[in-house]
C-alpha cells in the first residue's frame, strides 16, 4: 500500500485527566490508512479503541501527534470547523445504535441532510435510497422502537451513509446483536466496502467480525500491534 | 424551517407531559386575559374621558350632594365654557335585576358639554320639550326593546316622590350611539326628578364642566374648590379622567393587583417550564450529543432547545389567549348594564406575546446552556 494513504496519523498521543492523574490512554501511534480500507481494530476493553476512533472522527482533539484526513489536518481545526468537516467526510455507526426515538426511520436517515442545501424532495429520495440499499425501504415509516435491534442498525448504518461521506467509522457495531443480525450488519458493510469502495474502520471485540474485514489491527498499551498474518 | 417537524418531533416525546404543561401555559394566559379584561372593565372608562372636562364632587364623597346653587357659582369661574349637573337615579326597570344607569341631566346644555353624544336636532328639541323626556342609549333600548315614543316605568332605589311612590314614568325621545361606547345609560330631564323626589330638593349631585382651555384645568379646579373652602360643604374638582378613576380606585387599587396575580402566575409557569424543559434536555444528552456528531453545531442544537421552549409558549399563549377573548366576549354579553366596554384590550395581545417569549427564553436558558456545553464524547461515554 505504497499509494497516498486517506488516514495519515503521526505521534498521536491522547491523555485524559482524572483527578490529579494523568491517564495515558494513546502514545506516539502511528496508522495510514488507504482509501477503500476495511480496518478492524481489535483489543482489551479500555485499550483506547474508542478513544483513537473518536479523533479520527474528529469528535475530540488529540493531546498531541497530527492528523490528516483526505489531505487534511484535523487537529487543528477548530469546534465549528470539525463539526462541518464530519458533517462532509464522516459517517458514525455506534453500537447503541443512537437513533433518534422521536423520527421515524425515514427521517433519521434524512437528519444530517438537513445540514446540506438539498430540497426537502432530494433530501426524500437520497434518504430512501440509502434506506432501500441496507434492504428497509418498506420500514421507512417506522419509529425505531418498532424495530429491531438489527433494523435499527441498519437504519443507523443508512444515515452515516447517507451523505456519501469520505470514511465510516464503526464503533462495536455488532456489539448489541445477536449472531445472526450481526452478520447481516457485517454483510453490509462488507458490500459498501467491497461494491462502494467505502473506506471503514470498525472497532470489535469479536474476531468474527474482524474477519470480514481487511485487515486487523490490535491496540495495546496505547500502541498498534499488527495482526500476525 | 426544515427543522420544524423536529421541533414537532420533540413535543411529543412525552406526549403527556406535554400536554399538561401546555395546559398549565393556557390557563395561565387565560387567567391573564380574563384579569386584563377585568382592569380594563373596571379601569377602561378613564380612557374614554373627555379632556377638557372637569368634575366637582362634595370633598367628602360621591354619594353626598351639593346645593343646586353651586352650579352658577362654578359658571362664573373664568375659564369655564359650560357647566351641567347630574343626579344619580338609581333607576331599576320592571325587575331587581334590570339594573340601569340612570341619571338626570339638562336638555339645553347636554350636548354642549359631551359632544360624543351624537343625536338628531329633532330629538334634542323634543327632549328640551318634554319634562319627562328621556334619551336612552342603542344598547339599552335594544336589551328591553324600547322605542321612541315608549313611555318606560323607572324605579328609583334611592329617591321616593312626596305622595310616596318611587316610579317615574319616563318617555324615550331619543336613542343615542355615542362614540365613548356609554350606550348603556338613560339621561332624563333634571326638573323633572327635582320637583318630585320627597327628599334632597335643590340639591345637586355633581357638576360636570366643559373647559376652553385644557392646559389650564389644574388651575380651574383649584379656583373652582376655592370659591367653597370652608363653607360647609366643600368640593374635590378634578379632570373626568382623574373622577373615573378614582371610581375605580374605590374598588381597590385593580392594576396592581392583576400585575401582582399575572406575576405570580407566571413565575410558576416559569418554573415549571423550566422544569420540563430541563427534563427533556437531560433524557437527551445522548441525542444531542449525536446531533452535534452528525455535524449540527451548538448553535443549532441551542436554537432547537430554545426554539421548543417558544414553541410551547407562545402556542399555550395563543390558546389561552384566544380563550380569553371568547371568554371576554361572552362575559361582554352578560355584564354589558354594569361594564358598557367590557372585552378584552388589545394590548393584552401584545404584552402576553413578549410574556411569552420572555418565558420561553428564561425558562430555555439553563437548558440551552446544557445543550450548548454539552461535549459530544463525554455524553455518549454516559449513554
Ligand atoms: N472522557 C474521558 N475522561 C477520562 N477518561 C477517559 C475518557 N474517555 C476515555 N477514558 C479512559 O480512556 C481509556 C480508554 O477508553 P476507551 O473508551 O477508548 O476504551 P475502549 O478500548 O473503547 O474500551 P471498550 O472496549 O470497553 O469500549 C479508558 O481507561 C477510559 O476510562
Ligand atoms: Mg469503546
Amino acid at each position: 500500500m505504497a499509494e497516498e494513504s486517506l488516514v495519515r496519523i503521526r505521534g498521536l498521543a491522547k491523555d485524559y485527566k482524572r483527578g490529579a492523574e494523568t491517564v495515558h490512554v494513546l502514545h506516539a501511534l502511528d496508522l495510514d490508512i488507504p482509501k477503500g480500507d476495511f480496518l478492524a481494530l481489535m483489543g482489551p476493553s479500555g485499550s483506547g479503541k474508542s478513544t483513537l476512533l473518536n479523533l479520527i472522527g474528529g469528535l475530540d482533539r488529540p493531546t498531541s501527534g497530527t492528523l490528516e484526513i483526505a489531505g487534511q489536518r484535523t487537529d487543528t481545526l477548530s469546534d465549528a470547523q470539525l463539526g462541518r468537516w464530519r458533517a462532509n467526510h464522516v459517517g458514525f455507526v455506534f453500537q447503541m445504535y443512537n437513533l433518534l426515538p422521536v423520527l421515524s426511520a425515514q427521517r433519521n436517515v434524512e437528519l444530517p441532510l438537513l445540514l446540506t442545501k438539498l430540497s426537502a424532495a432530494e433530501r426524500r429520495k437520497r434518504a430512501g435510497a440509502a434506506l432501500s440499499l441496507v434492504g428497509l425501504a418498506e420500514r421507512a415509516g417506522h419509529k425505531p422502537r418498532e424495530l429491531s435491534g438489527g433494523q435499527e442498525q441498519r437504519v443507523g448504518i443508512a444515515r452515516a451513509i447517507v451523505s456519501d461521506p469520505t470514511i465510516l467509522l464503526c464503533d462495536e457495531p455488532t456489539g448489541d446483536l445477536d449472531r445472526k443480525s450481526g452478520d447481516e450488519i457485517l454483510d453490509l458493510l462488507q458490500a459498501l466496502n467491497q461494491q462502494q469502495g467505502k473506506t471503514i474502520i470498525m472497532v470489535t471485540h469479536d474476531p468474527h467480525a474482524a474477519a470480514r474485514a481487511k485487515r486487523t489491527l490490535h491496540l495495546e498499551k496505547g500502541q498498534l500491534i499488527r495482526e500476525a498474518a | 424551517m426544515k427543522f420544524l417537524h423536529l421541533l414537532w418531533a420533540n413535543l411529543q416525546r412525552k406526549r403527556l407531559r406535554t400536554w399538561l404543561t401546555l395546559a398549565s401555559i393556557v390557563v395561565a394566559f387565560l387567567l391573564f386575559g380574563i384579569l386584563q379584561t377585568m382592569r380594563a372593565a373596571l379601569t377602561g372608562g378613564a380612557d374614554l374621558a373627555g379632556v377638557d372636562r372637569l368634575v366637582t364632587i362634595h370633598k367628602v364623597s360621591l354619594i353626598q350632594s351639593l346645593p343646586q346653587s353651586y352650579l352658577n357659582r362654578v359658571r362664573g369661574v373664568e375659564g369655564v365654557r359650560v357647566a351641567m349637573s347630574h343626579d344619580w337615579f338609581g333607576g331599576v326597570y320592571q325587575e331587581d335585576r334590570n339594573q340601569v344607569v340612570a341619571m338626570t341631566a339638562d336638555p339645553n346644555l347636554f350636548f354642549e358639554v359631551y359632544p360624543e353624544y351624537p343625536l338628531p336636532e329633532e330629538q334634542r328639541a323634543a327632549w328640551r320639550a318634554d319634562r319627562t323626556g328621556a334619551i336612552v342609549g342603542k344598547i339599552i333600548a335594544e336589551r328591553f326593546g324600547w322605542k321612541l315614543g315608549d313611555t318606560i316605568p323607572l324605579r328609583s332605589n334611592i329617591y321616593t316622590k312626596a305622595d310616596g311612590g318611587n316610579v317615574w314614568d319616563l318617555k324615550i325621545v331619543g336613542i343615542f350611539d355615542a362614540t365613548n361606547g356609554d350606550n348603556n345609560s338613560v339621561y332624563f330631564q333634571y326638573d323633572y326628578l327635582n320637583e318630585s323626589r320627597a327628599f334632597g330638593r335643590d340639591q345637586i349631585g355633581w357638576i360636570v364642566m366643559r373647559i376652553n382651555d385644557t392646559n389650564r384645568s389644574a388651575e380651574i379646579a383649584r379656583t373652582v374648590d376655592a370659591l367653597f373652602a370652608n363653607s360647609s360643604t366643600e368640593t374635590k374638582t378634578s379632570t373626568e379622567k382623574a373622577f373615573v378613576q378614582g371610581f375605580a380606585n374605590q374598588m381597590g387599587n385593580i392594576g396592581a393587583i392583576v400585575t401582582a396575580v399575572a406575576s405570580a402566575v407566571f413565575f410558576t409557569m416559569l418554573l415549571v417550564i423550566a422544569n420540563t424543559m430541563g427534563q427533556s434536555v437531560r433524557e437527551r444528552t445522548n441525542e444531542l450529543a449525536v446531533m452535534k456528531t452528525l455535524g449540527f453545531s451548538s448553535f443549532q442544537v441551542t436554537a432547537m432547545v430554545l426554539a421548543e421552549a417558544l414553541l410551547i409558549t407562545l402556542l399555550g399563549a395563543v390558546i389561552g389567549l384566544a380563550i380569553a377573548a371568547l371568554a371576554a366576549t361572552g362575559l361582554a354579553k352578560a355584564m354589558q348594564q354594569f361594564f358598557p366596554t367590557l372585552g378584552m384590550p388589545s394590548d393584552t395581545y401584545v404584552i402576553g406575546a413578549l410574556v411569552a417569549v420572555g418565558l420561553g427564553t428564561l425558562a430555555g436558558a439553563l437548558p440551552c446552556a446544557q445543550a450548548w456545553q454539552l461535549k459530544i464524547v463525554d455524553a455518549l461515554r454516559k449513554a
